[in-house]
């Protein structure tokens, strides 16, 4: 029953996510399209890490390294097509054919690199390792001094291109993320479905006897991290060019922790948690203070986290099943 | 030429020490209660903000110092009560999401508090100046000072662990706990004055770091990141450990951060040489931890768990 | 099924606040500025400069009503630039005000110039704006960066340095500035170091100062940066050693009064000080103590400025800005007002051209103040004015 209840809600949030344009467009909001584009890409990087966190038991502390893989993919190929200069003598591009796929390309690849070191470890050393992957990698963006440096660099010719499309304009890119974020959960979904899942599953719950059963537990959360970081990479490339600016801070450890934030404030290890996490963390972000400052209450809208803060802690104590389990009333 | 280079030498541990009176709380709370907690960049910051508020209403270094410490364990106190001793039970990812959020509150509370203008505080004119050590080299005398402060903190802990009653249990606890809890000791007394002990060394940073450099909300942070490289490259649970690893870290970023864009300077011009530098030298002690953790798991000087 | 009429009621709530936004008459200006961190006093007290303005005229700039919307950019240029997507697209923002730093300019700039909006800068002035890149409704109030420091390099010359060590934050101003200084200082360049921004420990340069034995020392590190060095710079010993030449921003009367008597003595050079005598400035200081109790840095008074030009250019076409944008242009470029400066007048790149003087730090009454010791150069245009196409 709880697969029915499931899908009929996914189907909704589909439908009404499908119909926001025309709405914000009917009351005259278009500017709440970019914040809803914000909030799919954000939910990308959430559910990747849900695979990890939810699902594997992995607490990988520096995913947001793979944020910046590919948000640098994209943004130093803009650059080089916006200077006409060569990278390692490979000439730019703007083409969204090229600096997407080279985003999920390179973010693999970086993920199977540091996959392969940090899985040797467990545990907080784990957590320790991914922690310093992510600010090293972080450390190579702010010393890219080409690219920005500390400061980060505009797209300055506009987002990438898409045959056929104009990913400059709001509505379309929306479109563009919103698909690129179904085809991710969809994909999820299955995975954690199928018997790859299982074993995610198995050794979440208990490692010991996993190599009597025959899985090779290493190589599967070497997949696993890998599939992660793909998402991430994803959710990095359009980033960049939603903003179109890319700069170190999307790589920088707290971006780590809001995203974990974000999955257990959703429900960790429900792929649909995530996705509600990061409606309520943005939403929060961008209307608590508006709405307290309409209310008068102005010290505390500026201070939000201040009330946000405990709230976490009693969630993380108290009610872990996060928004998923206070809706389907279950605990995951 | 020897002027630079013992001066960059001691500037390096000087940074170690400061990450060694962080560290080592750290490592005690990590060893002994297997508790991360990422809020312990903030008991720097509060023991910062304690002595510069309590020097502007006291007009007194000492005074302040004093003062400041039994604010530090009161906040420490109280945080280990509410929340980190309903962390011990938990797992990791719930420690670090719990200790995140603390920091959240923390900083904006204290942005409430003190607003975001930095605050400045003046080295005490007793400290303040320069010394000369054996005719070879001019310091000031305040940083001095840090070193020597860290160093009898250390020679303090050592004192403690190696040769008191308390000690033992803390050496005990840290590898194995059961049979300490079996001893019939007090453990949760035990926690929270370890806690509050640990919470101290890293305020008292705070409070000697105030006069160097301004007191503003996320300077913990930043820091604590470097600390967890110390204890991991240290080995977690190790007092030895987390000195070796502050030292080690506090010289390596320090003597990279000095000389490398010299070098890279030959190649490349002052910007270039300047960013990139700085990129490598803040990497390399990241690079550190992952070789050490990759080539020796538990780090350098692991406590040896008998469970 | 419970969840979607949330999710209705959210977005309906959500959607008239943004409403509500489109609605009010008055000329909406952003000011997006820094307000936290080290560097937060320079931002607010640009603020409060340009506010004074406003008071002074009752809600009113040249006769037309206006609505300042002030953020703190956290010196972030990913926090800028998303406060002025903000401010563009929902609030009707028509001009854009307030950027401290020049790593936040780059971005915002492009954004409110795209948008077909005017971008009036009261601090940061980077020199892609001055040459190259100018754009017809771009106007910088305060400087262009290089200039404050050619000044500084004008003054060490004429003091006679011949050698000169020179640090500066790695990102634009920085850069801009170490090579202003560079371009007027006749002497060599012994070490040229840039630190990161936001840097508060020192110790690693200061070492490299005291081992190089320069003449002098040149650095431009404002704000909290500032008052961290010369701090440790004094603890250090080195002002005996070796004299600081410095300009405005490093001199700041926050900085000298946070870091205190060791400051006595340095010389640096600024385009307006508290005792430039003349009857605008007078008034400015006058109603700046008034209205906030405290004296007012250089930016206060470039933030006062730069309010008294829009008022200048919306008295001129009746508050019309967007749909008058050649008429508010040309006022703006004629700079009609009473600068607190002095002589004041726009270069072909919508830069000023102005005076610089040269100052040292006194104690008054308690007070560790800047004075005016002489004109370093009159009527100083910047040097990318020929560059710029306009």
């Amino acid at each position: 029953m709880r697969y029915t209840q499931h899908t009929r809600f996914l189907i909704v949030c589909l439908v009404i996510l499908i119909l926001l344009p025309w709405f914000f467009q009917t009351i005259e909001s278009s500017y709440l399209v970019s914040t809803f584009t914000r909030l799919v890409i954000f939910a990308i990087a959430a559910v990747s890490l849900d695979l990890l966190i939810g699902y594997t038991g992995l607490v990988s502390f520096g995913h947001a390294a793979f944020l910046g893989v590919g948000a640098y993919t994209v943004g130093i190929l803009s650059f080089h097509a916006y200077e006409e200069t060569t990278f390692l003598g490979l000439p730019g591009t703007l083409s969204g054919l090229v600096s997407i796929p080279l985003a999920i390309v390179l973010s693999a690849l970086v993920a199977l690199i540091i996959g392969a070191l940090s899985l040797r470890t467990k545990g907080v050393y784990f957590i320790m390792i991914t922690l310093s992957f992510g600010q090293m990698l972080f450390f190579l963006f702010v010393s890219l001094e080409q690219y920005g440096g500390d400061d980060g660099m505009m797209m300055f010719d506009g987002r990438n291109t898409l045959p056929g499309f104009n990913l400059n304009d709001r509505v379309e890119f929306y479109y563009f993320c919103l698909t690129w974020f179904v085809l991710f959960f969809w994909f999820s979904t299955r995975l954690v479905r199928s018997k790859f899942g299982r074993t995610l599953a198995a050794i979440r719950q208990n490692e010991d006897r996993l190599s009597s059963i025959g899985i090779n537990e290493y190589w599967a959360k070497l997949q696993i991290f890998v599939i992660a970081g793909i998402g991430a990479g994803l959710a990095g490339a359009l980033s960049a060019n939603h903003t179109e600016f890319i700069s170190p801070d999307i790589t920088h450890w707290t971006r780590s922790g809001d995203l974990m934030i974000v999955v257990i404030l959703g429900g960790m290890g429900t792929l649909i948690g995530p996705v509600l996490g990061t409606f309520l963390f943005l939403l929060l972000e961008e209307f608590l203070p508006l709405i307290l400052h309409s209310l008068g209450l102005n010290l505390l809208s500026e201070h939000w986290r201040f009330v946000f803060g405990p709230i976490l802690i009693l969630m993380v104590l108290y009610a872990k099943f996060g928004l998923y389990g206070l809706i389907f009333r279950q605990r995951s | 030429m020897a002027q630079l280079y013992f001066e960059q030498l001691l500037n390096g541990i000087q940074l170690g020490m400061f990450l060694f009176l962080v560290s080592s709380g750290l490592t005690l709370i990590f060893g002994f209660m297997n508790v991360i907690n990422l809020a312990h960049g903030s008991l720097f910051m509060i023991g910062a903000y304690a002595i510069a508020f309590l020097h502007g209403v006291t007009n007194s270094f000492l005074l302040a110092l004093i003062l400041s410490l039994p604010v530090v364990a009161i906040f420490a106190w109280v945080i280990e009560v509410v929340i980190i001793s309903r962390l011990y039970t938990r797992d990791h990812l719930d420690q670090v999401l719990a200790t995140f959020a603390l920091i959240l509150f923390i900083n904006e509370g204290t942005t409430m508090l003190f607003g975001r203008t930095p605050m400045f505080l003046d080295v005490p004119p007793l400290l303040s100046g320069m010394i000369s050590i054996f005719g070879v080299v001019s310091y000031p005398l305040y940083r001095i000072a840090i070193i020597v402060a860290g160093l009898a903190v250390a020679f303090v802990l050592w004192i403690i662990i190696a040769k008191t009653r308390l000690g033992m249990l803390i050496r005990a606890g840290t590898t194995n706990r059961e049979t300490v809890e079996q001893l019939g000791v007090n453990i949760n007394q035990l926690n929270t004055i370890i806690f509050v002990a640990g919470a101290m060394f890293a305020g008292f940073a705070g409070m000697l770091a105030g006069p160097l450099t301004s007191v503003e909300v996320g300077m913990g942070e930043n820091l604590l990141i470097l600390c967890f490289v110390c204890i991991v490259i240290g080995g977690i649970g190790s007092i030895r450990g987390a000195l070796l690893g502050a030292i080690t870290v506090g010289v390596v970023d320090t003597m990279g951060r000095a000389f490398v864009p010299d070098l890279l300077g030959k190649f490349l011009e002052p910007t270039a040489a300047s960013g990139i530098s700085a990129g490598l030298s803040s990497m390399s002690i990241y690079l550190l931890m992952v070789v050490v953790l990759v080539v020796k798991p538990t780090g350098l000087f692991p406590v040896v768990k008998s469970h | 099924m419970k969840l979607n009429i949330f999710r209705l009621i959210v977005g309906l709530t959500l959607s008239a606040i943004g409403a509500g936004a489109v609605l009010a008459e008055d000329l909406k200006i952003g000011l997006i500025t820094t307000l936290s961190g080290g560097g937060g006093y320079l931002g607010a007290d640009v603020r409060d400069g340009f506010l004074l303005a406003i008071k002074e005229e009752g809600g009113k700039l040249g006769g037309k009503a206006v609505e300042v919307l002030v953020e703190d950019d956290g010196r972030k240029p990913e926090t800028g630039r998303a406060i002025a997507e903000r401010f563009l697209e929902r609030d009707g923002v028509e001009i854009m005000t307030g950027i401290i730093f020049s790593n936040i300019s780059p971005v915002v700039a492009p954004l409110t110039l795209r948008a077909g909006r005017f971008y009036v800068t009261p601090n940061s002035a980077p020199s892609q704006f001055a040459g190259k890149k100018c754009h017809e409704n771009y106007f910088a109030v305060a400087w262009q960066n290089d200039t404050l420091h050619e000044s500084a390099g004008l003054n060490a010359t004429s003091q006679g340095y011949k050698n000169a060590y020179i640090l500066a934050p790695n990102y634009q101003a920085g850069k801009d500035s170490l090579a202003g200084f560079k371009r007027y200082f006749d002497g060599e360049i012994v070490g040229e170091v840039y630190t990161k921004l936001g840097q508060t420990d020192y110790a690693a340069e200061i070492a490299k100062i005291r081992a190089a034995k320069p003449e002098m020392v040149f650095h431009f590190l404002p704000g909290g940066m500032g008052i961290n060095f010369a701090k440790q710079y004094d603890q250090a010993g080195m002002n005996d050693e070796v004299p600081l030449v410095l300009a405005a921003p490093s001199a700041d009367i926050k900085i000298l009064k946070a870091v205190g008597a060791s400051m006595v003595g340095i010389s640096n050079s600024s385009h307006w000080n508290h005792d430039l005598d003349n009857a605008a400035n007078k008034a400015f200081i006058a109603g700046f103590e008034a209205a906030y109790d405290r004296s007012p840095t250089v930016y206060a008074s470039q933030g006062y400025d730069t309010a008294k030009l829009i008022a200048s250019a919306l008295s001129a076409t009746g508050g019309k800005v967007t749909e008058d944008m050649d008429g508010f242009r040309a006022a703006m470029k004629a700079a009609d007002f009473d600068s607190v400066r002095g002589p004041f007048k726009f270069n072909n790149n919508h830069h000023p051209i102005q005076n610089w003087y040269s100052r040292v730090v006194v104690e008054r009454d308690g007070q560790f103040v800047n004075k005016i010791t002489g004109t370093i150069v009159e009527n100083h245009g910047d040097a990318y004015a020929s560059q710029c196409s306009m």
